[in-house]
């Protein structure tokens, strides 16, 4: 590489902070530049390794990752920048780091709102090393054909708008980086295109002046054209102007300095960039866009004039046989990213996955179509929230109060049953609490907890088909099958369960029907006929007064209610209500330190065949 | 955020709170705001009805002087008075008109010789600038001020002081005041006069400082008691505060100045550069009065954060309606990374909400963009245009970026 060049085709650079979307942009350059290799060799992101996948046109590829700095460097001493993409909170060591490693010769700095104090000492400390740093507060910088930094110039239909993939004879230098592609439009209109183009940044004290770049075009001999755009505040017009009466910049250079409405505000405004601010009168824009004039510099009257001026200028260039237009090439044609296809609608994918109950792909998640903010702001209940979730809708309130009620009864009954058991012994095994609560919840089933579902099933069929209650439990027992939801190990007719004592006079308070709950409660005072514990027991009520409840909110059709049945949400309100319970015992154990527990031998009867 | 003035009372707080003991005495100042109760003030601070007192506003502007808003050698009786006259009275100082609401009352300083000592930044080196012919005028006698560089990341020394032939009694002062300089991050600091009593105890009686906008989050501390007021004569609105606040939770940039809430002309602009560009061409087209606000938004702002920044501005815009209309620019260059379609989604929300006010109120927008999906983008203001009944031109990158303005001001 010349002095006068910064980047070329075969420029490595390491990337810091894996941001995938500008490391994606680079190689994309690279790749319609027809670049042999990809720009960057190494990303810099604290606390990771590995590496970063990324395409080289339709072939994907990996990029290693390293924690630090000088750990990257060390692997690439051909990488001769450091792109920084640190937020400004954290870009200064990683800059300062590069500087002092001798193989990074530039530095690129995109944070905005970095302490002057540290970019100064950034700039001495690259002056003393002889580097360049860009920045910061910038886009960065393109050298057409060659070499990109991050963002700039923007999408690729803009990079092939304004062929800023192959070179050609004007260089660019910006204060500003959101007027790059602006001008790289306007350029490559008016002449052959950019040679490249560099943002120097906004601040007050930018890591390298437009002297210094428009210096480094002055000696390439490739670049006939030089145009800088400026803005209010500063000194660094003054500068190039000594610059050019010392014939330090000799090549036609087109200028323009923004900022010249400052003048009619009362007060000083800060624009957007933090350099933008004129202290004094000299450096005002209009001040300076006058002493630039003055200087010989060719100043238009406004940035309105800029892209005739450059026309005209570059016309006579060629007229005066300076210089030959740069003949174009054909970009490397890259693939679309699936992603951006699909914005476009030039693709399309059936999808895998449907989803009707909930999302998260908006400003804030919903259940439903109800933001949970939402939710919470009209103060949802379990029960609500389970109406939204479950059975997608607001479900009336004496619906949501009696799912909450079966939550509220049926979330423990003790350590002695399957489920808690099974829960305590894999919390004495050290499971952790979810390994713990699966192995309880696995219990759930047709002995235990699970006799909620058969229930509706059987109650419904039966008492939708009019069969009158004394046959249903002659035609069960036919059939040898124990009616679910009915029997009690220890309740009885006498010794009722409180339990549903309480259910049975919700429903009826309640519910604007209960015909379910009749037909049970027929069904009980013939079953106790047979023996004195055959009562309607707690998941049989559940059951009954679950289907009072779809039936006479009026919310469901009877479709849905079969559908409801059917799939089992029943035995999924016990799960969820049984959780509670079962997390408890396992927390339970795990404050008491429990041992692991092992079944004591004499309580198992060893059947074993005689051996040999 | 850039170089921030604050007020002389927090500057000389910063300073003399840290300076090591015996260089200069303990801070002895009493800020008083727009409502201070006068008569509170002597039990709490005893020494204002014991001592000779100096009283002058402390708005960040200078020359109180020749504005004859000093009062000197006076007792607490005359320091109310000077400021129950001056309170919340306009005055108009350069080109700013506004209220004074701060004064700053400090024990009077009997003294004979006057110093002076400014530090600034540059670019390689912070530069201190002393003389010891101090006070009013000092412009006058700039020939004789002696100029120190210090490069940056250096020291000062007493060797360096001592050939520049600074007094020695003020030596210390001058090496801790600089170590301060840069660890509190200032950017410009001005003591105009300094001076040093018999017992060799350093005064600060005039002082101007800026400090560093971008470095707050290093001094979470030192700076959490320090104000930055607005500059004098800029009238700070609500809705400022609202977006500079939004801008500091943000990794974008949302920046806005109102200039003339009376202004026809309202700005929805993007792009640091590219938000000065219109507004010059504005005022270069002579409408520069009816500029109604400066600002930018740039950086990628989400949905969200555009939408409450077109918010904010379509409310502003939209208070009190005109009999000739108004005219929007939602314009910008063509984006490096910024999702137009995104933005964009985030304005037509508000635009939405502000249908019916820019019907009534002939409101006329023009819209110019390019970058990230800016097809969807323009496509999508432009529906919503014909949707609302609301004039809105719509531009791409194809249309040059200023030559949006003239036809738009024509018909204003």
């Amino acid at each position: 590489m010349k002095p006068y060049q910064l980047f070329d085709q075969d420029t490595q650079a390491l990337f810091y902070n894996l941001k995938a979307t500008p490391i994606q942009r680079m190689l994309d350059f690279d790749y319609v530049c027809r670049r042999k290799k990809p720009s960057i060799v190494g990303v810099i992101h604290p606390g990771r390794s590995g590496f970063h996948k990324a395409f080289f046109g339709a072939v994907e590829i990996v990029i290693p990752v390293y924690d630090r700095v000088g750990e990257a460097v060390r692997h690439h001493p051909q990488a001769s920048v450091l792109i920084n993409f640190a937020s400004f909170r954290s870009s200064f060591l990683p800059s300062k780091e590069a500087l002092l490693a001798p193989s990074i010769k530039v530095v690129a700095i995109v944070a905005e709102d970095i302490p002057q104090r540290q970019t100064r000492e950034l700039i001495a400390l690259a002056q003393q090393q002889k580097k360049t740093i860009i920045g910061p507060a910038t886009v960065g910088g393109i050298v057409a054909g060659k070499f990109r930094i991050g963002y700039a110039g923007g999408m690729m239909e803009n990079i092939i708008k304004a062929k800023l993939y192959r070179p050609g004879s004007v260089g660019l230098v910006s204060k500003s980086g959101g007027m790059m592609n602006e001008l790289f439009n306007i350029i490559a209109r008016t002449t052959d295109g950019i040679s490249e183009g560099i943002a120097i940044g906004g601040d007050t004290f930018p890591g390298s002046t437009l002297l210094d770049h428009l210096l480094r075009y002055e000696a390439n001999p490739n670049i006939h054209l030089m145009i800088a755009l400026s803005e209010l505040g500063g000194r660094d017009e003054y500068d190039i102007i000594k610059a050019r009466k010392e014939k330090k910049l000799t090549k036609p250079l087109i200028m323009w300095v923004v900022g010249t409405s400052a003048k009619i505000f009362p007060w000083e405004v800060q624009f957007g960039h933090a350099g933008a601010k004129a202290g004094k009168e000299e450096e005002g824009a209009e001040a300076k866009n006058k002493a630039l004039r003055a200087a010989g510099i060719i100043v238009p009257s406004s940035f309105a004039e800029l892209e005739s001026t450059i026309q005209e200028q570059f016309q006579k260039l060629i007229r005066e046989g300076k210089m030959k237009p740069k003949q174009d090439t054909q970009p490397a044609a890259l693939p679309l990213d699936y992603k951006d296809a699909v914005k476009k609608g030039l693709v399309r994918q059936a999808t895998s996955f449907t989803t009707t109950i909930s999302s998260d792909v908006g400003e804030e998640a919903t259940y439903g179509t109800m933001p949970i903010s939402d939710v919470v702001a009209k103060g949802y209940g379990i029960g609500e929230v389970i109406g939204l979730l479950w059975f997608k809708r607001k479900l009336p309130s004496n619906f949501s109060k009696f799912l909450e009620m079966c939550i509220v009864i049926t979330a423990d009954h003790g350590p002695a049953v399957s489920g808690a058991h099974n829960a305590i012994v894999a919390a004495r095994a050290g499971k952790d609490v979810v390994s713990s609560l699966c192995s309880g919840l696995l219990t759930i089933g047709p002995r235990f907890g699970g006799a909620i579902d058969d229930a509706c099933r059987y109650f419904k069929q039966a008492c939708d088909a009019h069969v009158p209650p004394v046959q249903f439990v002659e035609d069960m027992k036919k059939k040898g099958i124990l009616i679910p939801g009915i029997g009690h190990r220890v309740k009885s007719k006498r010794n009722p369960d409180k339990r549903v004592e309480l259910l049975k006079k919700y429903g009826l308070k309640h519910f604007a029907k209960t015909p379910y709950l009749h037909y049970a409660l027929e069904v009980e005072k013939a079953t106790l006929q047979k023996a004195e514990n055959l009562i309607l027991n707690v998941d049989g009520c559940i059951a009954v007064l679950l289907l009072d409840a779809l039936m006479s909110s009026g919310a469901f059709s009877i479709k849905e209610i079969d559908e409801i049945v059917q799939i089992g949400y029943g035995n999924a309100l016990f799960a969820l209500a049984r959780s509670i319970g079962l997390i408890g015992h396992i927390l339970d154990q795990k404050r008491l330190k429990s041992e692991l527990y092992r079944h004591p031998t004499e309580d198992i009867l060893y059947l074993l065949g005689e051996g040999n | 955020m850039a170089s921030k003035k604050i007020r002389e009372y927090d500057a000389k707080r910063l300073i003399l709170a840290r300076l090591p003991k015996g260089i200069a005495a303990a801070y002895r100042g009493v800020l008083v705001g727009p409502t201070t109760k006068l008569d509170a003030l002597p039990k709490q601070f005893p020494w204002l009805v014991k001592e000779k007192l100096a009283v002058k506003p402390d708005q960040l502007f200078g020359k109180r002087k020749q504005y004859n808003l000093v009062l000197l050698h006076s007792d607490f009786a005359g320091v109310k008075k000077f400021i129950l006259a001056h309170r919340n009275k306009k005055v108009t100082i350069g080109k700013a008109t506004d209220a004074l609401t701060h004064f700053l009352i400090e024990p009077m300083i009997a003294h004979q010789q006057e110093y002076y000592i400014s530090i600034t930044s540059q670019r390689t080196c912070d530069v201190i600038y002393f003389s010891a012919e101090g006070g009013f005028n000092i412009e006058e006698r700039w020939d004789r001020v002696k100029k120190i560089a210090i490069p940056v990341g250096g020291t000062l020394s007493t060797t360096q002081l001592k050939s520049a032939g600074i007094p020695e009694k003020l030596h210390h002062f001058m090496v801790e005041l600089y170590r301060l300089y840069v660890t509190l991050d200032f950017t410009y600091l001005e003591i105009n006069p300094f001076c040093i009593d018999v017992k060799g105890t350093v005064h600060l009686l005039d002082m101007v400082a800026q400090l560093d906008g971008c470095a707050h989050f290093l001094h979470p501390q030192d700076w959490k008691n320090v104000e930055f007021p607005r500059s004098f004569g800029n009238k700070s609105y609500p809705e400022e505060e609202f977006i500079s606040k939004l801008d500091e939770e943000s990794g974008a940039s949302l920046k806005l100045t109102i200039l003339n809430p009376q202004g026809r002309i309202w700005n929805i602009l993007s792009g640091g550069g590219a938000s000065i560009i219109y507004l010059d061409t504005i005022v270069d087209a002579g409408l520069g009065k009816e500029l109604a606000n400066y600002g930018e938004y740039s950086g990628n702002p989400t949905r969200e954060e555009s939408y409450q920044y077109a918010k904010t501005v379509l409310d502003l815009m939209t208070r009190k309606a005109h009999p000739k209309g108004k005219l929007l620019f939602i314009a910008g260059a063509i984006a490096n990374f910024t999702d137009v379609k995104e933005t964009f989604m985030g304005i037509v929300r508000a635009l939405k909400e502000y249908q019916e006010k820019l019907r009534t109120q002939k409101i006329r927008i023009i819209v110019r963009r390019g970058g990230p999906n800016y097809e969807q983008g323009l496509k999508l203001i432009h529906d919503t245009g014909r949707e609302m009944k609301v004039p809105i031109e719509v531009h791409g990158p194809e249309t040059p970026m200023v030559s949006i303005v003239a036809p738009a001001l024509e018909k204003l």
